[in-house]
Protein backbone atom coordinates (compact mmCIF):
# COMPACT_ATOMS: atom_id res chain seq x y z
CA UNK A 1 0.00 0.00 0.00
CA UNK A 2 1.45 3.29 -1.08
CA UNK A 3 1.33 6.52 0.83
CA UNK A 4 -1.33 9.16 0.48
CA UNK A 5 -0.14 12.59 -0.57
CA UNK A 6 -2.01 15.88 -0.71
CA UNK A 7 -1.18 18.50 -3.35
CA UNK A 8 -2.45 22.06 -3.11
CA UNK A 9 -2.44 24.80 -5.75
CA UNK A 10 -0.93 27.94 -4.20
CA UNK A 11 -0.59 31.35 -5.84
CA UNK A 12 3.02 32.52 -5.95
CA UNK A 13 2.58 35.58 -3.78
CA UNK A 14 3.35 36.98 -0.36
CA UNK A 15 1.54 35.35 2.50
CA UNK A 16 0.15 32.31 0.66
CA UNK A 17 2.19 29.77 2.56
CA UNK A 18 1.42 31.42 5.86
CA UNK A 19 -2.30 31.30 5.17
CA UNK A 20 -2.19 27.67 4.14
CA UNK A 21 -0.15 26.36 7.08
CA UNK A 22 -2.32 28.27 9.51
CA UNK A 23 -5.39 26.51 8.14
CA UNK A 24 -3.66 23.18 8.75
CA UNK A 25 -2.60 24.27 12.22
CA UNK A 26 -6.15 25.22 13.07
CA UNK A 27 -7.38 21.86 11.81
CA UNK A 28 -4.84 20.14 14.10
CA UNK A 29 -3.10 18.52 11.16
CA UNK A 30 0.43 17.30 11.76
CA UNK A 31 2.61 17.76 8.66
CA UNK A 32 5.14 14.99 8.31
CA UNK A 33 6.73 15.89 4.99
CA UNK A 34 6.42 18.76 2.58
CA UNK A 35 7.83 19.89 -0.74
CA UNK A 36 6.96 22.77 -3.04
CA UNK A 37 7.23 22.87 -6.81
CA UNK A 38 7.16 26.47 -7.91
CA UNK A 39 6.80 28.39 -11.15
CA UNK A 40 6.71 32.12 -11.77
CA UNK A 41 2.99 32.23 -11.13
CA UNK A 42 2.01 29.41 -8.86
CA UNK A 43 3.30 26.66 -6.67
CA UNK A 44 2.14 23.16 -5.92
CA UNK A 45 2.64 22.26 -2.31
CA UNK A 46 2.81 18.53 -1.73
CA UNK A 47 2.63 17.04 1.69
CA UNK A 48 2.17 13.93 3.71
CA UNK A 49 0.27 14.47 6.91
CA UNK A 50 -1.22 12.85 9.92
CA UNK A 51 -4.91 13.61 9.49
CA UNK A 52 -5.16 13.28 5.71
CA UNK A 53 -8.93 13.54 5.39
CA UNK A 54 -9.41 16.46 7.74
CA UNK A 55 -6.53 18.28 6.02
CA UNK A 56 -8.23 17.89 2.62
CA UNK A 57 -11.54 18.98 4.07
CA UNK A 58 -10.12 22.07 5.78
CA UNK A 59 -8.25 23.14 2.66
CA UNK A 60 -11.25 22.66 0.37
CA UNK A 61 -13.41 24.51 2.87
CA UNK A 62 -10.96 27.42 2.62
CA UNK A 63 -11.34 27.37 -1.18
CA UNK A 64 -8.10 25.63 -2.18
CA UNK A 65 -7.77 23.27 -5.09
CA UNK A 66 -6.75 19.95 -3.63
CA UNK A 67 -5.55 16.85 -5.38
CA UNK A 68 -4.89 13.49 -3.72
CA UNK A 69 -2.66 10.77 -5.03
CA UNK A 70 -0.39 8.00 -3.89
CA UNK A 71 3.38 7.99 -3.74
CA UNK A 72 6.03 5.48 -2.78
CA UNK A 73 8.14 6.21 0.30
CA UNK A 74 11.34 4.40 1.17
CA UNK A 75 13.47 4.53 4.28
CA UNK A 76 17.14 4.58 3.39
CA UNK A 77 20.29 4.57 5.52
CA UNK A 78 21.51 8.08 6.27
CA UNK A 79 24.90 7.67 4.64
CA UNK A 80 26.68 8.51 1.33
CA UNK A 81 25.33 6.40 -1.50
CA UNK A 82 22.10 5.54 0.29
CA UNK A 83 19.87 7.29 -2.26
CA UNK A 84 22.11 6.43 -5.23
CA UNK A 85 21.54 2.74 -4.57
CA UNK A 86 17.72 3.03 -4.69
CA UNK A 87 17.66 5.32 -7.72
CA UNK A 88 20.06 3.04 -9.61
CA UNK A 89 17.80 0.06 -9.01
CA UNK A 90 14.80 1.97 -10.36
CA UNK A 91 16.74 3.39 -13.32
CA UNK A 92 17.95 -0.09 -14.14
CA UNK A 93 14.33 -1.20 -14.46
CA UNK A 94 13.36 1.80 -16.57
CA UNK A 95 11.19 3.44 -13.92
CA UNK A 96 10.54 7.11 -14.62
CA UNK A 97 10.58 9.30 -11.51
CA UNK A 98 8.29 12.28 -11.93
CA UNK A 99 9.64 13.99 -8.81
CA UNK A 100 11.13 13.12 -5.48
CA UNK A 101 11.71 14.71 -2.12
CA UNK A 102 13.42 13.65 1.05
CA UNK A 103 13.26 14.34 4.76
CA UNK A 104 14.58 13.00 8.04
CA UNK A 105 12.46 10.61 10.02
CA UNK A 106 12.13 10.18 13.74
CA UNK A 107 13.96 6.90 13.64
CA UNK A 108 17.62 7.70 14.08
CA UNK A 109 20.04 7.04 11.27
CA UNK A 110 17.49 6.93 8.48
CA UNK A 111 16.27 9.31 5.85
CA UNK A 112 12.99 8.95 4.05
CA UNK A 113 12.58 9.52 0.33
CA UNK A 114 9.29 9.97 -1.51
CA UNK A 115 9.03 8.97 -5.16
CA UNK A 116 6.25 9.98 -7.49
CA UNK A 117 6.05 7.23 -10.08
CA UNK A 118 3.47 5.97 -12.53
CA UNK A 119 2.94 2.57 -10.89
CA UNK A 120 3.50 2.40 -7.14
CA UNK A 121 2.87 -1.31 -6.94
CA UNK A 122 5.44 -2.12 -9.60
CA UNK A 123 8.07 0.01 -7.84
CA UNK A 124 7.32 -1.58 -4.49
CA UNK A 125 7.80 -5.00 -6.05
CA UNK A 126 11.08 -4.00 -7.70
CA UNK A 127 12.40 -2.63 -4.43
CA UNK A 128 11.18 -5.66 -2.48
CA UNK A 129 13.09 -7.92 -4.88
CA UNK A 130 16.18 -5.92 -3.89
CA UNK A 131 15.50 -6.27 -0.20
CA UNK A 132 14.20 -2.71 0.24
CA UNK A 133 10.83 -2.34 1.89
CA UNK A 134 8.53 0.61 1.44
CA UNK A 135 6.75 2.54 4.12
CA UNK A 136 3.08 1.80 4.61
CA UNK A 137 0.33 4.20 5.38
CA UNK A 138 -1.31 3.52 8.72
CA UNK A 139 -5.05 3.85 9.30
CA UNK A 140 -7.03 6.68 7.81
CA UNK A 141 -5.72 9.27 10.20
CA UNK A 142 -2.24 7.91 10.67
CA UNK A 143 1.00 8.90 8.99
CA UNK A 144 3.51 6.19 8.03
CA UNK A 145 6.10 7.36 10.51
CA UNK B 1 -46.77 26.18 -22.59
CA UNK B 2 -49.66 28.43 -23.45
CA UNK B 3 -48.47 31.72 -24.94
CA UNK B 4 -49.51 34.74 -22.97
CA UNK B 5 -49.11 38.32 -23.98
CA UNK B 6 -49.16 41.49 -21.94
CA UNK B 7 -50.50 43.60 -24.80
CA UNK B 8 -51.70 41.08 -27.40
CA UNK B 9 -53.15 43.71 -29.74
CA UNK B 10 -49.64 45.13 -30.18
CA UNK B 11 -47.54 42.01 -29.79
CA UNK B 12 -49.47 40.08 -32.45
CA UNK B 13 -50.37 43.00 -34.72
CA UNK B 14 -50.03 42.46 -38.46
CA UNK B 15 -46.92 43.91 -40.08
CA UNK B 16 -49.01 46.32 -42.19
CA UNK B 17 -50.84 47.68 -39.16
CA UNK B 18 -47.57 47.99 -37.27
CA UNK B 19 -45.99 49.99 -40.08
CA UNK B 20 -49.01 52.27 -40.17
CA UNK B 21 -48.81 52.78 -36.40
CA UNK B 22 -45.06 53.41 -36.58
CA UNK B 23 -45.47 55.92 -39.38
CA UNK B 24 -48.12 57.90 -37.50
CA UNK B 25 -45.97 57.97 -34.39
CA UNK B 26 -42.75 58.83 -36.23
CA UNK B 27 -44.22 61.93 -37.86
CA UNK B 28 -45.24 63.28 -34.45
CA UNK B 29 -42.00 62.26 -32.78
CA UNK B 30 -39.85 64.05 -35.35
CA UNK B 31 -41.94 67.20 -35.02
CA UNK B 32 -41.63 67.05 -31.23
CA UNK B 33 -37.84 66.83 -31.32
CA UNK B 34 -37.45 69.43 -34.03
CA UNK B 35 -39.49 71.84 -31.95
CA UNK B 36 -37.80 71.13 -28.62
CA UNK B 37 -34.20 69.99 -29.13
CA UNK B 38 -32.19 72.78 -30.80
CA UNK B 39 -29.14 70.55 -31.15
CA UNK B 40 -31.02 67.98 -33.25
CA UNK B 41 -32.89 70.67 -35.14
CA UNK B 42 -29.51 72.04 -36.20
CA UNK B 43 -28.45 68.58 -37.32
CA UNK B 44 -31.60 68.27 -39.43
CA UNK B 45 -31.10 71.70 -40.92
CA UNK B 46 -27.55 70.82 -41.81
CA UNK B 47 -28.89 67.80 -43.69
CA UNK B 48 -31.60 69.91 -45.27
CA UNK B 49 -34.47 67.98 -43.69
CA UNK B 50 -37.53 69.42 -41.99
CA UNK B 51 -40.40 67.59 -40.27
CA UNK B 52 -42.44 68.24 -43.44
CA UNK B 53 -40.19 65.80 -45.29
CA UNK B 54 -41.09 62.97 -42.92
CA UNK B 55 -44.38 61.35 -43.96
CA UNK B 56 -43.79 57.90 -42.53
CA UNK B 57 -41.19 55.26 -41.79
CA UNK B 58 -40.17 55.20 -45.45
CA UNK B 59 -38.58 58.61 -44.83
CA UNK B 60 -36.60 57.50 -41.79
CA UNK B 61 -33.35 57.30 -43.74
CA UNK B 62 -33.47 61.05 -44.34
CA UNK B 63 -32.90 61.79 -40.65
CA UNK B 64 -29.44 62.36 -39.16
CA UNK B 65 -27.97 59.86 -36.70
CA UNK B 66 -27.36 60.46 -33.02
CA UNK B 67 -24.22 58.94 -31.54
CA UNK B 68 -22.91 58.52 -28.03
CA UNK B 69 -20.55 61.42 -28.79
CA UNK B 70 -23.57 63.66 -29.39
CA UNK B 71 -24.94 62.64 -26.02
CA UNK B 72 -21.64 63.32 -24.29
CA UNK B 73 -21.45 66.65 -26.01
CA UNK B 74 -24.94 67.59 -24.88
CA UNK B 75 -24.52 66.29 -21.32
CA UNK B 76 -26.55 66.67 -19.21
CA UNK B 77 -29.69 68.32 -20.61
CA UNK B 78 -29.06 69.04 -24.28
CA UNK B 79 -31.48 66.38 -25.48
CA UNK B 80 -34.19 67.10 -22.93
CA UNK B 81 -37.32 67.61 -25.06
CA UNK B 82 -39.87 68.67 -22.44
CA UNK B 83 -39.91 71.15 -19.60
CA UNK B 84 -38.07 69.66 -16.67
CA UNK B 85 -41.18 70.08 -14.51
CA UNK B 86 -42.83 67.30 -16.57
CA UNK B 87 -40.01 64.86 -15.79
CA UNK B 88 -40.32 62.44 -12.89
CA UNK B 89 -37.06 60.49 -13.06
CA UNK B 90 -33.58 60.21 -14.46
CA UNK B 91 -31.54 57.07 -15.08
CA UNK B 92 -27.91 56.98 -16.05
CA UNK B 93 -25.38 54.75 -17.77
CA UNK B 94 -22.45 53.27 -15.91
CA UNK B 95 -20.06 55.47 -17.86
CA UNK B 96 -17.75 52.55 -18.57
CA UNK B 97 -17.06 53.82 -22.09
CA UNK B 98 -16.63 57.44 -21.17
CA UNK B 99 -18.83 60.17 -19.86
CA UNK B 100 -22.14 59.23 -18.36
CA UNK B 101 -25.39 59.63 -20.24
CA UNK B 102 -28.30 60.98 -18.24
CA UNK B 103 -31.73 59.99 -19.58
CA UNK B 104 -34.89 61.82 -18.49
CA UNK B 105 -38.36 60.27 -18.15
CA UNK B 106 -41.84 61.68 -17.87
CA UNK B 107 -44.48 59.46 -16.24
CA UNK B 108 -45.58 58.49 -19.78
CA UNK B 109 -42.00 57.42 -20.57
CA UNK B 110 -41.73 55.37 -17.38
CA UNK B 111 -45.06 53.69 -18.17
CA UNK B 112 -44.15 52.67 -21.68
CA UNK B 113 -40.79 51.35 -20.49
CA UNK B 114 -42.43 49.32 -17.73
CA UNK B 115 -44.97 47.99 -20.25
CA UNK B 116 -42.05 46.72 -22.31
CA UNK B 117 -40.60 44.95 -19.26
CA UNK B 118 -44.02 43.50 -18.45
CA UNK B 119 -44.17 42.06 -21.98
CA UNK B 120 -40.75 40.49 -21.34
CA UNK B 121 -41.88 38.89 -18.08
CA UNK B 122 -45.10 37.48 -19.55
CA UNK B 123 -43.16 36.21 -22.56
CA UNK B 124 -41.21 33.85 -20.29
CA UNK B 125 -44.43 32.60 -18.67
CA UNK B 126 -44.74 35.16 -15.89
CA UNK B 127 -48.16 35.73 -14.27
CA UNK B 128 -49.50 37.29 -11.09
CA UNK B 129 -48.82 33.94 -9.40
CA UNK B 130 -45.08 34.44 -9.77
CA UNK B 131 -42.49 35.66 -7.30
CA UNK B 132 -40.05 37.82 -9.22
CA UNK B 133 -36.61 38.35 -7.68
CA UNK B 134 -35.03 41.46 -9.18
CA UNK B 135 -31.28 41.26 -8.53
CA UNK B 136 -30.26 43.92 -11.00
CA UNK B 137 -28.89 47.06 -9.39
CA UNK B 138 -31.46 49.62 -8.32
CA UNK B 139 -30.69 53.29 -8.58
CA UNK B 140 -29.23 55.04 -11.60
CA UNK B 141 -28.80 51.74 -13.45
CA UNK B 142 -31.93 50.91 -15.46
CA UNK B 143 -31.87 47.16 -14.75
CA UNK B 144 -33.48 47.18 -11.31
CA UNK B 145 -36.11 49.90 -11.84
CA UNK B 146 -37.13 48.56 -15.27
CA UNK B 147 -37.77 44.96 -14.26
CA UNK B 148 -39.23 46.12 -10.95
CA UNK B 149 -41.82 48.18 -12.83
CA UNK B 150 -42.54 45.38 -15.28
CA UNK B 151 -42.98 42.90 -12.46
CA UNK B 152 -45.51 45.23 -10.78
CA UNK B 153 -47.46 45.58 -14.02
CA UNK B 154 -47.70 41.82 -14.44
CA UNK B 155 -48.74 41.57 -10.80
CA UNK B 156 -45.89 39.35 -9.63
CA UNK B 157 -44.85 39.48 -6.02
CA UNK B 158 -41.72 41.55 -6.54
CA UNK B 159 -38.57 41.03 -4.46
CA UNK B 160 -36.64 44.28 -4.95
CA UNK B 161 -33.29 42.77 -3.95
CA UNK B 162 -30.97 44.96 -6.02
CA UNK B 163 -27.54 43.52 -6.80
CA UNK B 164 -25.02 41.97 -4.46
CA UNK B 165 -25.30 40.49 -0.97
CA UNK B 166 -25.38 36.94 -2.24
CA UNK B 167 -26.17 35.50 1.18
CA UNK B 168 -29.38 37.52 1.34
CA UNK B 169 -30.26 36.79 -2.31
CA UNK B 170 -30.14 33.07 -1.57
CA UNK B 171 -32.09 33.41 1.66
CA UNK B 172 -34.95 35.31 -0.01
CA UNK B 173 -34.86 33.08 -3.09
CA UNK B 174 -35.35 30.01 -0.90
CA UNK B 175 -37.57 31.35 1.87
CA UNK B 176 -39.98 33.24 -0.42
CA UNK B 177 -39.87 30.73 -3.25
CA UNK B 178 -38.76 33.02 -6.05
CA UNK B 179 -39.90 31.68 -9.44
CA UNK B 180 -38.38 34.26 -11.79
CA UNK B 181 -34.88 35.69 -11.40
CA UNK B 182 -33.79 38.92 -13.10
CA UNK B 183 -30.09 39.89 -13.05
CA UNK B 184 -26.97 40.01 -15.17
CA UNK B 185 -25.97 36.63 -16.64
CA UNK B 186 -22.62 36.72 -14.84
CA UNK B 187 -24.39 37.21 -11.53
CA UNK B 188 -26.84 34.41 -12.37
CA UNK B 189 -23.86 32.11 -12.99
CA UNK B 190 -22.35 33.25 -9.70
CA UNK B 191 -25.60 32.58 -7.82
CA UNK B 192 -25.68 29.09 -9.36
CA UNK B 193 -22.13 28.52 -8.17
CA UNK B 194 -22.94 29.87 -4.69
CA UNK B 195 -26.04 27.67 -4.34
CA UNK B 196 -24.00 24.62 -5.24
CA UNK B 197 -21.34 25.56 -2.69
CA UNK B 198 -23.99 25.70 -0.02
CA UNK B 199 -25.10 22.22 -0.90
CA UNK B 200 -28.27 23.11 -2.85
CA UNK B 201 -29.19 21.08 -5.90
CA UNK B 202 -30.81 22.80 -8.93
CA UNK B 203 -34.18 21.22 -8.02
CA UNK B 204 -34.08 22.68 -4.51
CA UNK B 205 -35.12 26.15 -5.69
CA UNK B 206 -38.53 27.10 -7.13
CA UNK B 207 -37.12 29.16 -9.99
CA UNK B 208 -38.53 28.40 -13.43
CA UNK B 209 -37.17 31.23 -15.54
CA UNK B 210 -34.49 33.86 -15.55
CA UNK B 211 -34.38 37.15 -17.45
CA UNK B 212 -30.76 38.05 -17.94
CA UNK B 213 -29.22 40.99 -19.73
CA UNK B 214 -27.10 44.14 -19.55
CA UNK B 215 -23.97 42.37 -20.72
CA UNK B 216 -23.00 40.05 -23.55
CA UNK B 217 -23.29 36.33 -22.90
CA UNK B 218 -23.07 33.22 -24.99
CA UNK B 219 -25.31 30.24 -25.73
CA UNK B 220 -22.86 28.07 -23.79
CA UNK B 221 -23.23 30.34 -20.77
CA UNK B 222 -27.01 30.10 -21.15
CA UNK B 223 -26.87 26.31 -20.96
CA UNK B 224 -24.51 26.54 -18.01
CA UNK B 225 -26.88 28.81 -16.08
CA UNK B 226 -29.93 26.73 -17.03
CA UNK B 227 -28.22 23.65 -15.65
CA UNK B 228 -26.91 25.17 -12.44
CA UNK B 229 -30.19 26.88 -11.51
CA UNK B 230 -32.57 24.35 -13.06
CA UNK B 231 -34.37 27.02 -15.10
CA UNK B 232 -34.93 28.36 -18.59
CA UNK B 233 -32.69 31.37 -19.14
CA UNK B 234 -33.92 34.22 -21.35
CA UNK B 235 -32.17 37.18 -22.81
CA UNK B 236 -33.33 40.75 -22.50
CA UNK B 237 -31.87 43.73 -24.26
CA UNK B 238 -31.99 47.43 -23.74
CA UNK B 239 -30.06 50.59 -23.29
CA UNK B 240 -30.52 53.62 -21.12
CA UNK B 241 -30.43 55.95 -24.10
CA UNK B 242 -33.57 54.33 -25.53
CA UNK B 243 -35.30 53.51 -22.19
CA UNK B 244 -33.62 50.60 -20.44
CA UNK B 245 -34.11 46.82 -20.42
CA UNK B 246 -37.06 45.66 -22.47
CA UNK B 247 -36.21 47.38 -25.74
CA UNK B 248 -36.30 43.77 -26.86
CA UNK B 249 -36.91 40.48 -25.06
CA UNK B 250 -36.79 36.78 -25.64
CA UNK B 251 -39.89 34.59 -25.65
CA UNK B 252 -40.05 30.88 -24.78
CA UNK B 253 -38.88 30.03 -28.31
CA UNK B 254 -35.41 31.28 -27.25
CA UNK B 255 -34.81 32.30 -30.83
CA UNK B 256 -33.83 35.92 -30.74
CA UNK B 257 -35.34 38.92 -29.00
CA UNK B 258 -38.62 40.55 -30.06
CA UNK B 259 -38.16 44.29 -30.40
CA UNK B 260 -40.94 46.41 -28.94
CA UNK B 261 -41.20 48.10 -32.30
CA UNK B 262 -44.37 50.00 -31.55
CA UNK B 263 -42.09 52.15 -29.36
CA UNK B 264 -38.62 51.59 -30.80
CA UNK B 265 -38.08 51.36 -34.53
CA UNK B 266 -35.02 49.30 -35.47
CA UNK B 267 -32.69 49.59 -38.43
CA UNK B 268 -29.46 47.83 -39.32
CA UNK B 269 -26.79 49.95 -40.97
CA UNK B 270 -23.31 49.47 -42.29
CA UNK B 271 -21.25 51.09 -39.51
CA UNK B 272 -18.76 52.53 -42.01
CA UNK B 273 -20.95 53.80 -44.85
CA UNK B 274 -24.04 54.38 -42.63
CA UNK B 275 -26.11 52.85 -45.40
CA UNK B 276 -29.28 51.01 -44.33
CA UNK B 277 -28.96 47.26 -44.83
CA UNK B 278 -31.78 44.88 -45.78
CA UNK B 279 -33.35 42.43 -43.32
CA UNK B 280 -31.07 39.52 -42.49
CA UNK B 281 -27.81 41.37 -43.00
CA UNK B 282 -25.33 41.89 -40.21
CA UNK B 283 -24.61 45.44 -39.18
CA UNK B 284 -24.96 48.05 -36.50
CA UNK B 285 -28.29 48.31 -34.74
CA UNK B 286 -29.92 51.74 -34.79
CA UNK B 287 -33.01 52.72 -32.79
CA UNK B 288 -35.55 55.46 -33.27
CA UNK B 289 -37.94 56.18 -30.42
CA UNK B 290 -41.50 56.59 -31.62
CA UNK B 291 -43.44 57.97 -28.69
CA UNK B 292 -41.13 59.18 -25.97
CA UNK B 293 -41.55 62.59 -24.42
CA UNK B 294 -38.51 63.58 -22.35
CA UNK B 295 -35.55 61.95 -24.03
CA UNK B 296 -36.50 60.82 -27.52
CA UNK B 297 -33.65 59.47 -29.61
CA UNK B 298 -33.86 59.46 -33.38
CA UNK B 299 -31.62 57.03 -35.25
CA UNK B 300 -29.44 56.38 -32.22
CA UNK B 301 -26.39 54.27 -33.10
CA UNK B 302 -26.09 51.53 -30.48
CA UNK B 303 -22.68 50.18 -31.60
CA UNK B 304 -24.16 46.72 -31.20
CA UNK B 305 -23.57 44.51 -34.19
CA UNK B 306 -26.51 42.25 -34.94
CA UNK B 307 -29.06 40.88 -37.39
CA UNK B 308 -32.84 41.37 -37.64
CA UNK B 309 -35.39 38.83 -38.81
CA UNK B 310 -39.09 38.95 -39.57
CA UNK B 311 -39.44 35.20 -39.83
CA UNK B 312 -42.54 33.90 -38.09
CA UNK B 313 -41.95 33.09 -34.42
CA UNK B 314 -43.61 30.06 -32.81
CA UNK B 315 -44.77 32.21 -29.88
CA UNK B 316 -47.22 34.05 -32.13
CA UNK B 317 -45.64 37.47 -31.70
CA UNK B 318 -45.22 39.42 -34.89
CA UNK B 319 -42.69 41.83 -33.41
CA UNK B 320 -39.43 41.82 -35.37
CA UNK B 321 -36.65 39.82 -33.74
CA UNK B 322 -32.99 40.71 -33.27
CA UNK B 323 -30.32 38.10 -32.78
CA UNK B 324 -28.12 38.34 -29.73
CA UNK B 325 -25.58 41.08 -30.51
CA UNK B 326 -22.40 39.54 -31.86
CA UNK B 327 -20.31 42.12 -30.10
CA UNK B 328 -20.12 45.82 -29.76
CA UNK B 329 -18.24 47.75 -32.31
CA UNK B 330 -16.62 49.58 -29.40
CA UNK B 331 -15.56 46.64 -27.18
CA UNK B 332 -14.14 44.71 -30.04
CA UNK B 333 -10.40 44.32 -29.59
CA UNK B 334 -8.07 44.34 -32.53
CA UNK B 335 -5.11 42.22 -31.51
CA UNK B 336 -2.32 41.70 -33.98
CA UNK B 337 -4.74 42.81 -36.65
CA UNK B 338 -7.35 40.25 -35.64
CA UNK B 339 -10.81 41.22 -34.43
CA UNK B 340 -11.44 39.66 -31.05
CA UNK B 341 -14.67 39.67 -29.11
CA UNK B 342 -14.39 38.65 -25.44
CA UNK B 343 -17.50 36.51 -25.92
CA UNK B 344 -15.52 34.27 -28.29
CA UNK B 345 -13.02 33.55 -25.54
CA UNK B 346 -15.86 32.85 -23.14
CA UNK B 347 -17.30 30.34 -25.59
CA UNK B 348 -14.02 28.42 -25.67
CA UNK B 349 -13.71 28.42 -21.88
CA UNK B 350 -17.12 26.85 -21.45
CA UNK B 351 -16.44 24.31 -24.18
CA UNK B 352 -13.21 23.32 -22.46
CA UNK B 353 -14.86 22.85 -19.07
CA UNK B 354 -13.81 26.07 -17.36
CA UNK B 355 -16.02 28.52 -15.49
CA UNK B 356 -16.86 31.71 -17.43
CA UNK B 357 -14.72 33.76 -15.06
CA UNK B 358 -11.85 35.23 -16.94
CA UNK B 359 -9.80 38.36 -17.35
CA UNK B 360 -8.21 39.50 -20.57
CA UNK B 361 -5.18 41.76 -20.61
CA UNK B 362 -3.96 43.22 -23.87
CA UNK B 363 -0.65 45.02 -24.08
CA UNK B 364 1.93 45.99 -26.64
CA UNK B 365 5.51 44.94 -26.07
CA UNK B 366 8.19 45.81 -28.66
CA UNK B 367 5.46 46.78 -31.13
CA UNK B 368 3.80 43.40 -30.84
CA UNK B 369 0.44 42.93 -29.22
CA UNK B 370 0.27 40.51 -26.33
CA UNK B 371 -2.87 38.73 -25.20
CA UNK B 372 -2.90 37.33 -21.69
CA UNK B 373 -5.93 35.43 -20.48
CA UNK B 374 -6.39 34.63 -16.80
CA UNK B 375 -8.72 31.73 -16.07
CA UNK B 376 -9.62 29.95 -12.89
CA UNK B 377 -8.34 26.43 -12.56
CA UNK B 378 -10.85 23.76 -11.59
CA UNK B 379 -10.26 20.61 -9.57
CA UNK B 380 -10.70 18.47 -12.69
CA UNK B 381 -7.69 20.04 -14.32
CA UNK B 382 -5.47 20.08 -11.23
CA UNK B 383 -3.19 17.27 -10.12
CA UNK B 384 0.05 17.05 -8.18
CA UNK B 385 2.37 17.98 -11.05
CA UNK B 386 3.34 21.31 -12.60
CA UNK B 387 3.37 19.47 -15.91
CA UNK B 388 -0.38 18.85 -15.74
CA UNK B 389 -1.15 22.52 -15.08
CA UNK B 390 1.10 23.74 -17.89
CA UNK B 391 -0.40 21.11 -20.20
CA UNK B 392 -3.89 22.40 -19.34
CA UNK B 393 -2.73 25.96 -20.03
CA UNK B 394 -1.33 24.91 -23.36
CA UNK B 395 -4.45 22.98 -24.36
CA UNK B 396 -6.63 25.97 -23.55
CA UNK B 397 -4.29 28.32 -25.40
CA UNK B 398 -4.52 26.05 -28.45
CA UNK B 399 -8.32 25.95 -28.30
CA UNK B 400 -8.43 29.76 -28.10
CA UNK B 401 -5.98 30.01 -30.96
CA UNK B 402 -8.23 27.83 -33.06
CA UNK B 403 -11.13 30.18 -32.37
CA UNK B 404 -9.35 33.52 -32.70
CA UNK B 405 -6.42 32.80 -34.96
CA UNK B 406 -3.96 34.31 -32.54
CA UNK B 407 -1.94 32.68 -29.81
CA UNK B 408 -2.72 33.85 -26.27
CA UNK B 409 -0.76 33.30 -23.08
CA UNK B 410 -3.11 31.44 -20.75
CA UNK B 411 -2.57 31.71 -17.01
CA UNK B 412 -4.46 29.33 -14.79
CA UNK B 413 -5.04 30.88 -11.40
CA UNK B 414 -6.54 29.76 -8.10
CA UNK B 415 -10.35 29.61 -7.78
CA UNK B 416 -12.11 32.78 -6.64
CA UNK B 417 -9.15 34.99 -7.46
CA UNK B 418 -10.77 36.67 -10.46
CA UNK B 419 -13.08 39.35 -9.14
CA UNK B 420 -16.77 38.51 -9.50
CA UNK B 421 -18.74 41.48 -10.59
CA UNK B 422 -22.13 42.06 -9.11
CA UNK B 423 -23.07 44.38 -11.92
CA UNK B 424 -21.41 44.46 -15.32
CA UNK B 425 -18.43 42.16 -15.51
CA UNK B 426 -15.21 43.96 -16.34
CA UNK B 427 -13.31 41.36 -18.28
CA UNK B 428 -10.88 43.28 -20.43
CA UNK B 429 -7.98 45.56 -19.72
CA UNK B 430 -6.40 47.05 -22.80
CA UNK B 431 -3.10 48.56 -21.69
CA UNK B 432 -2.07 49.59 -25.20
CA UNK B 433 -2.02 53.21 -26.17
CA UNK B 434 -3.81 53.06 -29.49
CA UNK B 435 -4.85 56.70 -29.65
CA UNK B 436 -3.18 59.97 -28.79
Amino acid sequence: MAIRQISVFVPNQNGSLEKLVNILAEAQVDMRAMAIADTMEFGILRMIVKGHDKACEALREAGYLVSQNEVTAVEIPDQPGGLANVVSILAGRGVNIEYTYAFMTRSHGHACVVFRVEDNELVENILAQNGISCLKHGGNDEAPW
Amino acid sequence: MENRYYQPEIETMSHEDMQKLQSEKLVKQVRHIYDHVPYYRAKMEKKGVTPDDIHGIEDLHKLPFITKDDLRDQYPKGFLAVDQSKCVRIQSTSGTTGRRVVAFYTQHDVDLWEDCCARAIMAVGGTNEDVCQVAYGYGLFTGGPGLNGGSHKVGCLTLPMSSGNTERQIQFMMDLGATILCCTPSYAAYLGESLKERGYKPEDNKLKAGIFGAEPWTEEMRRDIEKSLGIKAYDIYGLTEISGPGVSFECTAQAGMHINEDHFLAEIIDPDTEEVLPEGEKGELVFTCLDKEAFPMLRYRTRDICVLTREKCSCGRTLVRMKKPMGRSDDMLIIRGVNVFPSQIETVLLQEGYAPNYFIEVDRVNNTDTLDIYVELTEDQFSDTVKAVTAAEKALANAIKTMLGINPAVHLVAPKTIARSEGKAVRVKDKRKLHD
